[in-house]
């Protein structure tokens, strides 16, 4: 069984369904990507894996042990991480303060996962001083993706990492993602790129309005020709 | 000479009192500005928030009096001082409790929030007003002077004299120390770090697991210490009277929105930019004018650009053009 098992799930925003029984899995140490048209449920599912959206019905697994019900916060106390699409770094606070304030809830030194992030993002140690808001896009991303690792995350929850970043930037950020796997962390993340990002995807899951249509390794799915047909764009 | 009698003249109506009133008004400031930044709404019971914390000041001082507890040459009230700030915390816990915690969970407007805090505001003057009543009373006590006109005048033989209250004096020193500690706190601390944080960006504050109840408690705090603070040194430079606290709040909106809402840093600088405004267009520069210019162009006139009576104007004119031309203000806090 995989680390992180969502299954059946069920619900959306008040009373509108968004989410109609999609299930979705990620391992340690490997990428599992979700794609699909707008409006499929991409990010409302990786919400709803969080606790940020109320689930009806299903279930949510991380490492054996059933998360439903718990907030958002607990979630993240059992080794999630977010990083949100927009948002997703304090513009005012400094490079530094942000990666702290992404270890708040740790009461051990954090030192060792400062330095780890600053030898994995190198850009960040150099603007240290800096405030957030003052970042390029892709820096800005990575500055997110290293302040949701510093509670030292077993899995990371990406939306949409590469939305608004210059095309140039987007290989440099899914070979981040890639690093950030390699460090035995499970990664789920949902992608409008999405020829690119099931390039690097270990499992690739394909949603349409809120229910799996597709599900296969990247390479797989990229070759599967009513998936290209249909989300790829030929 | 001349030229030094009139900078005496000068320092004396205008930059001494300057100093004082604008340390005051940053004080005030920095508290409107720790709400809007940490809640979203401009608290109209800021002012009276100051007099409640002054009238406690003020009855804990008659208190010590009373059993001739004093700390002379200082005012009896510093000794006061924490007592008025714990009183005042408690009160805008309270308040925060039964009032602005309810429309938090509905996720209500800015703008219900403010007339919320515009109720608070009539409550806390009905309070203040059954406790010690409407008028004046005088919160200073202990040596007033640290030097004296005349005996500047003496020392260095000029027509012009400088008086340095002692009540200006500890409003700036007082105001140098909570400002110096208010920095270190918000840039050093964790907590401090974690109140901004959550100023910047509420949701990823909450996923990074700040308790969004510790940071709000925090904030009322904070700004009940400095509201307090300014208020009590307020009553001290002038006198304490529950009214002025409330005339207060335009210049001190003025100052925070001056500086850019949320911004600390720009409330404190706004409260010295209102301040000096103020007197300085105030203040008449007849005498002034005729040390520095030759006997021919003696003014005429008082050279006064605005009666003092019209002092809030002059708050009132920077707030409308800050708003019309630099919504943010000038440091780029939020737009007001």
């Amino acid at each position: 069984m995989s680390y992180l098992v969502a299954k059946d799930l069920v619900g959306g925003y008040g009373d509108t369904t968004i989410l109609h029984g999609c299930s979705l899995t990620a391992d340690c140490g490997r990428i599992s990507v979700i794609v699909g048209p707008n409006g499929a449920g991409k990010s409302t599912a990786m919400k709803a894996i969080l606790g940020l959206v109320k689930v009806t019905a299903g279930s949510v697994v991380l490492g054996g042990k059933n998360l439903d019900g718990l907030s958002p916060q607990a979630r993240v106390r059992r080794g999630m991480a977010i990083v949100p699409q927009v948002e997703n770094v304090f513009p005012s606070l400094t490079v530094q303060e942000n990666l702290e304030m992404g270890a708040y809830l740790r009461r051990d030194p954090i030192n060792d996962t400062l330095e780890e992030i600053y030898e994995l993002f190198p850009v960040l140690a150099d603007m240290r001083l800096k405030t957030a808001g003052n970042l390029s896009g892709g820096q800005r991303q990575q500055l997110a993706v290293g302040r949701a690792l510093m509670t030292k995350p077993t899995t990371v929850l990406l939306d949409e990492p590469t939305a608004g970043v210059a095309p140039i930037v987007i290989a440099t950020l899914f070979d981040m993602i890639i690093r950030v796997a390699e460090r035995n962390i499970a990664i789920l993340m949902c992608e409008q790129n999405a020829s690119q990002a099931l390039a690097i995807a270990d499992v690739g899951f394909v949603l349409v309005q809120g229910r799996n249509r597709h599900t296969g390794s990247g390479p797989e799915l990229l070759a599967n020709p009513e998936v290209r047909r249909s989300f790829l764009g030929g | 000479m001349e030229a030094v009698n009139a900078l005496v003249l000068l320092g004396n109506y205008v930059i001494v009192p300057g100093l004082a009133y604008g340390s005051q008004l940053g004080l005030s400031a920095l508290g409107v500005t720790l709400i809007y930044g940490v809640l979203r709404f401009s608290n109209f019971a800021h002012g009276d928030t100051m007099a409640f914390g002054a009238m406690i000041a003020l009855l804990v001082t008659w208190l010590l009096q009373s059993m001739e507890i004093s700390i002379a040459p200082l005012p009896t009230a510093l000794l006061a001082l924490p007592v008025a700030i714990a009183g005042t915390a408690l009160l805008v816990l309270a308040f925060d409790y039964g009032v602005y915690r309810h429309f938090r969970r509905v996720k209500a407007s800015p703008v219900v929030f403010v007339i919320a805090s515009t109720g608070v505001m009539f409550v806390m003057q009905g309070l203040i007003r059954f406790i010690v009543g409407p008028n004046d009373r005088n919160l200073a006590d202990g040596s007033r002077f640290i030097v004296r006109a005349r005996d500047f005048k003496d020392a260095f033989g000029l027509n012009e004299g400088l008086a340095i209250k002692a009540s200006q004096v500890l409003t700036l020193g007082i105001t140098i120390v909570l400002v110096l500690w208010l920095f270190w706190f918000l840039h050093r601390t964790k907590t401090g770090k974690a109140m901004r944080a959550y100023a910047d960006n509420e949701d990823l504050a909450r996923l990074s697991g700040i308790s969004p109840q510790t940071v709000v408690m925090l904030a009322w705090t904070l700004t009940a210490a400095l509201a307090t603070t300014a208020g009590v040194l307020y009553g001290l430079d002038k006198t304490f009277k529950p009214l002025i606290y409330f005339h207060l709040l335009l210049p001190t909106f003025a100052a925070a929105i001056v500086g850019g809402l949320g911004n600390p840093l720009g409330a404190l600088a706004g409260g010295f930019i209102v301040a000096f405004s103020e007197i300085g267009i105030t203040y008449a520069y007849k005498r002034f004018l005729v040390y520095i210019l030759p006997e021919s162009m003696e003014p005429a006139g008082l050279v006064q650009l605005l009666s003092t009576e019209y002092k809030f104007a002059v708050s009132f004119f920077i707030l409308v053009v800050v708003l019309l031309v630099r919504p943010t203000g000038i440091f780029a806090g939020r737009s007001a």
